[in-house]
């Protein structure tokens, strides 16, 4: 008889531990899909997770992916930390693309200094809108904060979807689905010649450092500290949940929204469908990974990157499918969770008792 | 039966050498020794964490000694578990009882005997019957479990033992739910059952009980067994102080005090729950004074968990005008805005609502304290943490530091830090769930100073309490809550125990009113 005991005193180095610990589990899981796949395990994994960081332009290709994973991630950990299970970043992170996008195509070829901030700023201001709707509904109906916000990344989709084949389509782009390219002025600046590390990057950074500072430092964060760990003592010492709540998920918006604004401005420099290979979703991993500490989340961030990274190039020159990188993170979370159930609990083996 | 002469060469029915348990980080039980003789009313009593439970649970069964030798009527066994407890003739009964609502007497009894033991016994409803005019427990087997008041159903749980003719009745607090008319009831119930010959073991932390029932009483302290004595020849002061050691100056009556202008009213107030086991407030009105304590004394979930809400603001319903504070209404407010206008309040709960366990006891400080603490919305993390320091040092909380999570404080220690924390905000009106619930003596009584100090300096205070000796120790005005429905409220130096033992029971509820209440429960 097998029987799942919580233990009395879970180890505290054992959860900081943890995502080490799923880590390594992943690449032995790994070593043993790629024998299955008849890769040389040793070959592929350092593909997979060496060769990004190998030279200077790889590195910078990993920021480029590391920042909206980042943004979104930071957002999600402050939600988590709060109870409040938003799973929106994609659609958020989309919004913010899109209204980002709508209004540096209307700045068209201007030459105004307001262009890029207006646009980042649009881009804040869709993501805020696209979460604040489920967040109206969570706390005027009591609506389920996940399905709601799952829903929202599939309008946001579709809604990018039709702009770019309706209102916001190219008029010179023989009919394909993209927006014509931003102009300069609408562009974020690029910080080291040679490369795409673009402003954004040190944003997305600034966001973690900031949402530290607002979790430990300030009353706002402490309120929302005690309101994820003890709800009951949140409402005894009189924390408005209500207020908490918005307060987070507007945030979680705000950067979501932002990660958008700063792909289309960055790396991509127009509305294209694929914005997102799911940023937003990916962030809720790195979330976890990060033990939703805003800095944590930082190193989780350049570990998915450097993943995503890792698997373009094993498609090149190992003919490996991407695929292999979405089973990675699956796999990731999934160990993840393991580990933290089983710092948590035990198995204890009973003797099934003579009666 | 035939003992008074037998009784100098019996052997003792349950004998306990060196029994020893070890937890981690703990040594629960350390070379228990301990002898039941047939007859016997045996007292187990020592503060928390003494060691009472693991040594009755090793004896129920329920935990396993690490060394140490049980002897039962003179042969050495080891009891592996509660069926071969009982089947010995050992029965237990625990604080919170195992029962099921929705069946019978005779069901829930029927469910803990073997397929042999219902033979032997044939029509166990008439057994039932039978045993309840022997011993005087006036149960009907036929009655649902969800039909009896809390006396009625610790008397079920002490028939489910006499059923299986119990030699050795373990009873885990057994008067702390109980009225004072109810207490005495059980008592003679005891008393019979002891005159036949079975041994009793009685966990208490009532003194004065324990001097009144029992012949003999075994102390624990810090899992060892310190002093056995007989308690009719002692007295509650003494038998307290063997309990904690030097520290306990017992408490010989505080002076009462009146109280000033009225600080805190609520008029007519009635609410439904929104529990389905919870309790409706009925017409609740209460006036409460600067420098004044008010008592409510009453059985646990007559309405005091509601009425607390309700206070506090946590129940959020809008009762605007019901409730006044220093002539403003605060029912509307929320509870944030109720705190800055000078309530504080100290829950039943204290792990997981009056503190985050999570946290150390500087953010726990921080939790209702945030008064002076913080600048631009900043937390001044520096002072708050000298501020803590400087509670634990003034409550004598035992704990590693201001950084020691709140959870790895004990109860008593946990209660004084939230005490300290909730009178460090110089409240107008302090609202009081179960002070000293579950804490030892000398926890106990640094609380109550702390509270007549309080009163002393001129705040209201109301205290809910399930413990009637604190209440009359401490209120200077009070009231009993039953079925949702507030007393009338009288001095305590005008009544006594009896009287308010009465009220607990509800003798104070005018008919006509119920009925009228419960009519209109219905339609709505």
């Amino acid at each position: 008889m097998m029987r799942i005991q919580a233990r009395t005193q879970p180890s505290q180095l054992m959860t900081l531990v943890s995502p080490l610990l799923a880590i390594a589990l992943t690449l032995i899981f790994g070593c043993i899909l790629f024998s299955a796949l008849d890769k040389n395990p040793i070959e592929a994994l350092h593909v997979l997770l060496i060769a990004p960081l190998s030279d200077g332009y790889n590195v910078g290709e990993m920021l480029v992916k590391m920042c909206p994973l980042l943004l979104c991630a930071v957002g999600l950990s402050l939600c988590y930390r709060a109870n409040m299970w938003n799973i929106g970043a994609e659609g958020q992170l989309l919004a913010g693309a899109l209204g980002g996008s709508a209004v540096a195509l209307a700045f068209g070829d201007s030459t105004s200094a307001l262009a890029l901030p207006l646009t980042l700023l649009a881009g804040v201001a869709s993501g805020i809108a696209w979460s604040a709707v489920p967040t109206y509904l969570k706390l005027r109906f009591n609506s389920n904060l996940i399905l709601t916000t799952i829903m929202f990344n599939y309008i946001a989709f579709y809604l990018l979807v039709w702009a770019v084949n309706g209102p916001l389509r190219d008029p010179d782009g023989y009919g394909f689905p993209e927006s014509a390219m931003f102009s300069d002025q609408t562009m974020l600046p690029i910080l080291v010649a040679g490369t795409r590390i673009h402003l954004g990057i040190l944003l997305s950074l600034l966001s973690a450092v900031v949402a530290w500072f607002i979790l430990s430092k300030t009353h706002l964060g402490f309120q929302v500290r005690v309101f994820g760990s003890d709800e009951p003592a949140a409402t005894y010492a009189g924390f408005s949940s209500k207020k908490l709540s918005w307060f987070v998920m507007l945030l979680a918006g705000a950067l979501a929204g932002l990660a958008g604004v700063c792909e289309v401005t960055g790396p991509i420099g127009q509305l294209v469908p694929n914005v997102s290979p799911g940023y937003g979703y990916s962030a809720i991993i790195v979330a976890y990974l990060g033990r939703l500490h805003p800095l944590g989340a930082i190193i989780a961030a350049i570990f998915l990157a450097v993943l995503y990274m890792g698997g373009d190039l094993a498609q090149i020159q190992m003919n490996i499918p991407t695929a292999v990188v979405g089973m990675f993170q699956g796999v990731l979370l999934f160990f993840l969770l393991a580990c933290d159930f089983f710092i948590r609990n035990r198995l204890v083996f009973t003797h099934q008792a003579t009666a | 039966m035939n003992n008074t002469k037998t009784a100098q060469h019996i052997s003792p029915r349950l004998e306990l050498i060196n029994i020893s348990k070890q937890y981690p980080g703990c040594l629960a039980n350390d070379n228990i020794s301990l002898s039941l003789m047939p007859g016997e009313i045996h007292a187990l009593l020592g503060e928390n964490g003494a060691g009472k439970s693991t040594l009755v649970k090793t004896i129920y069964g329920v935990v396993a000694p690490d060394t140490g030798q049980l002897i039962w009527d003179g042969k050495e066994i080891e009891i592996k578990s509660p069926s071969t407890a009982r089947e010995l003739g050992i029965g237990m009964v625990f604080q919170h009882f195992s029962l099921f609502e929705t069946l019978t007497v005779s069901q829930n009894i029927e469910l803990c005997l073997s397929k042999p033991q219902l033979a032997s016994i044939g029509n166990l409803a008439e057994k039932i019957r039978q045993l309840s005019q022997e011993y005087g427990l006036n149960i009907d087997p036929h009655r649902y479990v969800h039909s009896l008041s809390i006396g009625e159903r610790q008397r079920v749980e002490i028939m489910r033992c006499l059923v299986q003719s119990v030699k050795l009745l373990i009873l885990d607090e057994p008067t702390s739910v109980l009225t004072p008319q109810e207490v005495s009831g059980l008592f003679s119930v005891l008393r019979t059952l002891a005159a036949e010959g079975c041994s009793i073991l009685f966990i208490s932390h009532k003194l004065h009980e324990v001097t009144e029932i029992c012949e003999k009483a075994t102390i624990l302290r810090g899992g060892k067994v310190i002093n056995t004595c007989s308690p009719a020849e002692e007295t509650s002061h003494s038998i307290a102080k063997m309990m904690v050691g030097d520290l306990a100056e017992q408490e010989a009556g505080y002076s009462k005090k009146e109280g000033t202008e009225v600080r805190f009213q609520i008029h007519d107030l009635s609410l439904s729950t929104q529990h389905p086991f919870g309790t409706s407030l009925k017409h609740i009105n209460l006036e409460l004074k600067a420098g004044e304590i008010l008592g409510i004394a009453g059985v646990a979930g007559n309405g005091q968990d509601e009425l607390m809400a309700i206070i506090s603001g946590e129940d959020s319903r809008p009762v605007n005008a019901h409730l006044t504070m220093k002539s403003q209404p605060i029912g509307n407010l929320k509870t944030a805005i109720r705190r800055q206008l000078g309530m504080a309040y100290v829950p039943e709960e204290r792990l997981g609502r009056g503190a985050v366990p999570d946290m150390s006891l500087t953010e726990n400080t921080l939790l209702t304290h945030s008064q002076g603490f913080i600048k631009y919305g900043l937390v001044q993390w520096k002072q708050l943490k000298d501020y803590a320091k400087q509670l634990i040092s003034d409550y004598s909380v035992k704990c590693h530091g201001e950084f020691s999570e709140a959870k790895s404080l004990s109860g008593g220690n946990l209660q004084k830090f939230i005490m300290g924390r909730e009178i460090g905000q110089r409240p107008d009106v302090l609202i009081c769930a179960h002070p000293t619930w579950g804490v030892d003596v000398g926890a106990a009584l640094a609380i109550h100073q702390a509270l007549l100090e309080l009163r002393d300096q001129g705040a209201a205070i109301l205290l809910i309490s399930e413990d009637i000796d604190e209440l009359f120790l401490l209120a200077d005005r009070m009231a009993a809550v039953c079925d949702g429905y507030l007393s009338p409220i009288v001095r305590t130096q005008n009544t006594n125990i009896d009287q308010i033992g009465q009220w607990m029971a509800g003798t104070f509820i005018n008919n006509q009113q119920h009925d009228a209440d419960m009519l209109q429960e219905t339609t709505a």
